[in-house]
């Protein structure tokens, strides 16, 4: 029995929708069938929670008195993107402050970027503000400084050209002697650890693999308030290898997304530190899946064990775009603790944390069940892999 | 008669060389093993207490370091801040004691205060300042 997205909504209004997270889905399926299950529940929600380096804000500072053009915007001496009209900017999230040591005292701290400033402004705090302009006739001033808060700017939009990636790499160091710090944690050498980053079973996209009912216009839990997909995301490449399943074995959905950051929690967005990499903002997103049909309880029927990410060599290969994995290893394997790596036992840890992933996926079921979430229908879709859309490298063209 | 805690880093491979024991016979300290988590193809952390004369002491510190070991002062106060842990689990594989462990299948992360040597290791780990040293 077919539903549209329509009927679930007049379910969610009424307070009558039946809706379910991605892990109660899987036992659900398994007692009752997906056909059952299909035509009991009506939504099944996700949530990853993670670090997401392609993020950033989109802030309107209003105008001073007198007006101002900037062309250089600092905030907590972290640089801004000003080439926007007069006072619009964009705080990037991997941003560094002008004066910070980045890695010239190996490994660097990177105790405090754009992610921080963030999450300073969802905080509530107040932002030390500064701004250069050349002056025009329109625009006289020529220097601003001031604190600015998230209250008092005129829009704030998170935009996040690339996030919720649908599966990636367990980071290892294949290296003998050298420890690498990477944007996947710190990496013993020897294949000593193995770091992975999905939220597995619960992830957005690992739920609707092939893209068929997120799409642009989706409606999302962004950092703790609501969202939209805008875009495929950049690096979006759903032409991969997949599991019969339809699960990706490695890297390959992205989404762009965006929302209004005045509504945003410090819960579901965070500014994070990596030693010897950079910062990163910690990102909460949630996505619903409309049962439809059969179909699509079946993909967010997946488990831990159905789902698998490749292990990558961080010392040499990926910084050098060799292609090829160590093999793959399943998320089950990777939550235990510890996987096998040519018969070794090498201990794992998450970058991504299904606690919270959990909890974003909880909060999304209860502002449906509550009625005040309605799902929204997508104005279009994102490329599938029929597209055979891959991630395209760097076309170099040497300047003679 | 000095007297110092220190945290004993040991790199995979060379667990086999008889630290405590060189330390005793070679350098006339008392020493006092307060916890060891040590396995042959691991790198592996003791926490001693030494004691003795200052300047073998010093020569102490040296041997260790010249077979390769690494030390630091055992700093006690380590704190784990719940409010700030977002329970990703990075710092678990890292810390030797399992002080920092991970409760499955929830992955909720804990930190056990007494299993802490304050080794540090989990310090630059956590990318999100959730565990915090207090001198
Ligand atoms: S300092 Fe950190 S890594 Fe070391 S024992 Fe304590 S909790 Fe574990
Ligand atoms: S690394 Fe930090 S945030 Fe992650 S689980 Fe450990 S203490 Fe919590």
């Amino acid at each position: 029995m077919a539903k549209t997205i329509r009927e679930i909504n007049e379910k969610i209004r009424k307070g009558q929708a039946v809706v379910v997270d991605a892990e109660e889905i899987i036992d659900l399926v398994a007692q009752k069938g997906a056909k059952k299950a299909a035509a009991e529940v009506d939504v099944v929600t996700t949530g990853t929670f993670g670090p997401m380096c392609s993020s950033g804000a989109f802030l309107n500072s209003g105008h001073t008195k007198p007006r101002a053009k900037f062309s250089k915007v600092w905030l907590n001496d972290v640089n801004a993107y000003a080439g926007l009209a007069a006072v619009d900017f964009y705080i990037g999230a991997t941003e560094l402050p002008d004066k910070d040591p980045d890695n010239s005292v190996f490994p660097g701290r990177f105790v405090y970027g754009g992610a921080h400033v963030i999450e300073d402004l969802v905080a509530g705090k107040e932002v030390e503000f500064k701004a250069t302009a050349y002056g025009t006739d329109c625009y006289p001033r020529k220097e601003v400084r001031s604190w600015i808060t998230l209250a008092n700017l005129n829009q704030a939009v998170l935009t996040n050209p690339r996030n919720a990636y649908q599966n990636y790499n367990v980071a290892v160091n294949r290296d003998g002697k050298r420890v690498i710090y990477t944007y996947m944690g710190v990496l013993q050498p020897g294949i000593a650890n193995a770091n992975y980053c999905s939220a597995g079973q619960l992830s957005p996209l690992l739920n609707d693999p092939l893209y068929r009912t997120i799409g642009i216009g989706t409606r999302i839990f962004l950092g703790g308030g609501v969202g939209y997909v805008w875009w495929e995301g950049t690096q979006h490449a759903p032409a991969v290898q997949r599991l019969p399943n339809g699960a990706p074995q490695v890297p390959a959905g992205t989404l762009a997304v965006c929302g209004d950051l005045k509504q945003m929690n410090t819960q579901w967005l965070r500014g994070v530190s990596l030693v010897g990499y950079g910062v990163s903002l910690g990102v909460g997103i949630g996505i619903p899946m409309p049962v439809l049909d059969e179909d699509v309880i079946k993909h967010c029927a997946v488990s831990d064990a159905d789902l698998v990410a490749p292990i990558v060599d961080y010392s040499t290969d990926y910084p050098n775009c060799i292609p090829g994995n160590l093999g793959y290893v399943s998320y089950k394997e990777l939550k235990s603790g510890s996987i096998t790596i040519n018969g070794k036992k090498v201990p794992t840890a998450g970058l991504s944390s299904y606690k919270k992933a959990k909890e974003i996926a909880t909060i999304l079921k209860e502002w449906i069940r509550k009625g005040e979430f309605l799902l929204s229908e997508p104005v279009a879709s994102i490329p599938t892999p029929e597209s055979g859309q891959k991630c395209k490298p760097f076309v170099e063209k040497p300047i003679l | 008669m000095a007297s110092e805690k220190l945290v004993l880093n040991f790199p995979r491979g060379i667990v086999r060389e008889p630290v405590v024991y060189r330390l005793v016979k070679d350098y006339d300290l008392r020493v006092n093993i307060m916890r060891a988590s040590i396995s042959p193809d691991e790198a592996g952390h003791m926490v001693v207490e030494i004691s003795g004369d200052k300047r073998k002491l010093e020569a102490g510190r040296k041997y260790i370091e010249s077979v390769g070991v690494t030390w630091q002062p055992l700093s006690k106060d380590v704190h784990w801040r719940q409010d700030r842990c977002v329970h990703c689990t990075a710092c678990v594989s890292v810390c030797p004691t399992s002080a920092l462990s991970v409760k499955r299948p929830e992955m909720v992360v804990q930190f056990d205060e007494d299993k802490c040597i304050g080794c540090e290791l989990c310090i630059p780990v956590c990318g999100y300042a959730a565990v915090e040293i207090q001198f």
